[in-house]
């Protein structure tokens, strides 16, 4: 099997005596596509602080590497900025987008290039750089709504324009929380379709709740399931499904798991 | 209906805006000299106005730490006062040989009067590079800059926002103003500095060449508020200015975007107090005094009131402000003296529930009003006005 490119080991979190993650052990593989799961306060999104550089482990190895030769790279001495240099981006729960910014300059603003302060004031875009948001416009669909603020977009819309910024950074590894939240069936399924396409020449890890929606994106790829900051279990959607110890934390409850 | 495009600011863009702003001080520069020299506008009116043009300064500095960045300092008046004092030290020793003490032959090292008065036998070595016009220029960006960027380096790295920002801003304005109170720092404590005579080698106080110097430095003024708003308008077309935005917006995104945040806000932020120092050494020699008074945290509100009048997120709504707010305190402050607190505070409150914009969203305002009233239907305006309070730049 070849080289994780993401390697989290035994690593702990607590907020003021509460564990938000205790031991947790987790491999990202080159081109995967991995869904989380866990019912709430399993400690999906501090999972995800962790690697961002959000929040620091109390305990444990977290490590990126780019490519199979590298030696890893400690991301828990590095801030969020500089990690996402790296080649980490994150997409949060709810959309965060630049309300103000037209569609098109939230992208400009998350094209891959120089994020220095002299850089920026000096910056003009390029014709290929044209050409790529041209591009991600309309695998995002927003193609008519460009010029938009993009505070006055749908729901749904700025979700898919967080995810086209996110795509617009070229990273490595995509870390997608809720990607599906307030969106119709059909946009869900689209973006499904959207994730799946992304996988090989990306890493992904999404976390959802909508059972459809991972079914959808899971097929043949790993799921892990977290409960109270460890992961409970690994493997196929259906093995995981069967299982009766994640029946009882997560899928037994409420009606099928949904919302 | 108008489709919710961005940047359908009343004055359509952000270009005609700068056009706007452009050729409206071109012709204050002009026109109001031009009367001056002519007898047709008096003295004190021409100086008046110098004074507001620099508190736009102000104003500007303000905005872009509040409105383009989302930093509301409380302690932009501290910069202004500090450039104000840079310079205040150079026309000090310019005073020489008509100072009051001089004048009665007990001043042989040729020190400002205060410094005679509290006992002083020979010029403070740091004050002795202020006999220099540039050095005291170029203080007059360094200290402001040099202060803001130590402070910002700390606020900014240790991620002190909102609030915490605005009342570490105040305090810092307020124990630099305890500072220049003591007679210790040898800065003309609770007096200042005042009574200068020339600058440049001009006199400011000659009845003949006095007013012309007046207009020299009306135009002076002019000339560096058009410098500002020009480089405030290219900074909000680069890529720059949309990271700004973004900042004010969302940070946490730009942050998780690549971008360190801290090192833009710092830039801001000692932009900023540049813009604002150099407005306060124009000040000085028109107002004539510069006390500590001028860093005390109501001058810093003032300046955010302006702004908020004005408003906020434009380069035309900060110098509205400043000047009309302080052109009505000219006038109210002399109609109605007890009143005129009263008067700010209303204006604030009215701007504040019906006009978030400020009184530059006013104009586009009545007209959404009359189109719906000739329209009469019922469709939502809501889009239409959210897009016109604050302008997004168009990225090239």
């Amino acid at each position: 099997m070849s080289h994780p490119i993401l390697t989290v080991e035994d690593v702990s979190k607590s907020y003021d005596g509460f564990k938000a993650i205790s031991d947790l052990t987790f491999y990202l593989f080159s081109g995967e596509l991995r869904t989380v799961i866990g019912p709430n306060g399993a400690g999906k999104s501090t999972f995800f602080d962790l690697i961002t550089g959000r929040a620091r482990p109390d305990k444990g190895r977290i490590e990126f590497s780019a490519t199979d030769a590298d030696q890893g790279r400690d991301l828990t001495s590095l801030n969020e900025y500089e990690i996402n240099r790296l080649g980490i981006g994150r997409k949060f729960q709810t959309p965060s987008v630049y309300v103000e910014h037209t569609v098109w300059n939230n992208l400009v603003l998350s094209l891959k290039g120089p994020r220095g302060v002299f850089a920026s004031l000096f910056h003009r875009l390029s014709s290929t750089e044209r050409d790529r948001l041209d591009e991600l416009l309309k695998l995002i669909r927003l193609d008519a709504k460009r010029e938009w603020k993009a505070g006055l977009l749908a729901h749904g819309e700025k979700q898919w324009l967080e995810i086209g910024m996110l795509l617009a950074q070229e990273p490595k590894v995509l870390l997608v929380d809720e990607p599906a939240a307030g969106m119709t069936d059909e946009e869900t399924h689209r973006t499904g379709e959207l994730l799946l396409s992304l996988a090989g020449k990306h890493s992904l890890v999404v976390i959802e709740h909508d059972m459809t929606f991972v079914r959808q994106i899971a097929r043949d790829n790993p799921v892990t399931v977290l409960h109270q900051g460890h992961v409970l279990c690994e493997g196929k959607f259906d093995e995981v499904q069967a299982n009766p110890k994640v029946r009882e934390v997560y899928l037994g409850r409420g009606k099928h798991g949904t919302r | 209906m108008s489709s919710p495009v961005a940047g359908r600011h009343f004055l359509r863009s952000r270009h005609t805006e700068f056009i706007l702003v452009g050729s409206a001080l071109t012709l204050l520069g002009v026109i109001f000299p031009v009367l001056n020299a002519h007898g047709l506008m008096s003295d004190f009116t021409i100086t008046l106005w110098g004074k507001y043009l620099c508190y736009a300064l102000l104003a500007i500095s303000v905005d872009l730490l509040w409105g383009y960045t989302g930093l509301l300092s409380l302690g932009q008046a501290l910069f202004f006062s500090l450039g104000g004092y840079m310079f205040g030290m150079y026309l000090m020793l310019l005073i020489g040989p008509l100072g009051s003490y001089a004048k009665a032959g007990q001043n042989p090292a040729g020190l400002p009067d205060f410094m005679v008065f509290l006992g002083h036998t020979f010029l403070p070595p740091f004050w002795r590079p202020f006999h220099s016009f540039s050095f005291a220029l170029m203080m007059v960006f360094a200290l402001p800059g040099f202060v803001a960027l130590v402070f910002g380096f700390l606020a900014f790295r240790s991620r002190i926002k909102g609030v915490y920002f605005s009342i570490l801003t105040q305090a810092l304005t307020y124990a630099a103003s305890i500072l220049f109170f003591r007679n210790d720092l040898t800065m003309g404590g609770n007096n200042g500095f005042t009574d200068f005579k020339f600058i440049l080698g001009y006199s400011l106080v000659d009845n003949d060449t006095g007013p012309a110097t007046m207009r020299g430095l009306f135009v002076a003024s002019v000339v560096v508020l058009l410098l500002v708003c020009l480089g405030c308008h290219w900074l909000n077309g680069t890529k720059f200015g949309l990271v700004r935005q973004a900042i004010r917006d969302g940070e946490n995104r730009v942050l998780f975007s690549g971008y360190a945040t801290a090192h833009y806000k710092l830039f801001v932020f000692v932009a900023a107090a540049m813009i604002a120092g150099i407005g306060g050494a124009l000040f000085v020699p028109q107002a004539g005094i510069i006390n500590p008074d001028e860093m005390t945290p109501e001058k810093s509100i003032e300046a955010v009131v302006w702004v908020a009048v004005g408003g906020r997120g434009t380069l035309l709504g900060p110098i509205v402000g400043a000047i009309g707010i302080n052109a009505l305190r000219s006038w109210a402050t002399h109609a109605y003296p007890d009143s005129w607190l009263i008067v700010l505070g209303a204006i604030f409150l009215i701007v504040v529930l019906f006009l978030p914009g400020g009184v530059i969203s006013l104009p586009s305002k009545i007209a959404a009003f009359w189109k719906d009233r000739e329209k009469s239907s019922p469709a939502p305006t809501s889009a239409v006005s959210a897009a016109a309070t604050k302008p997004a730049p168009d990225h090239a």
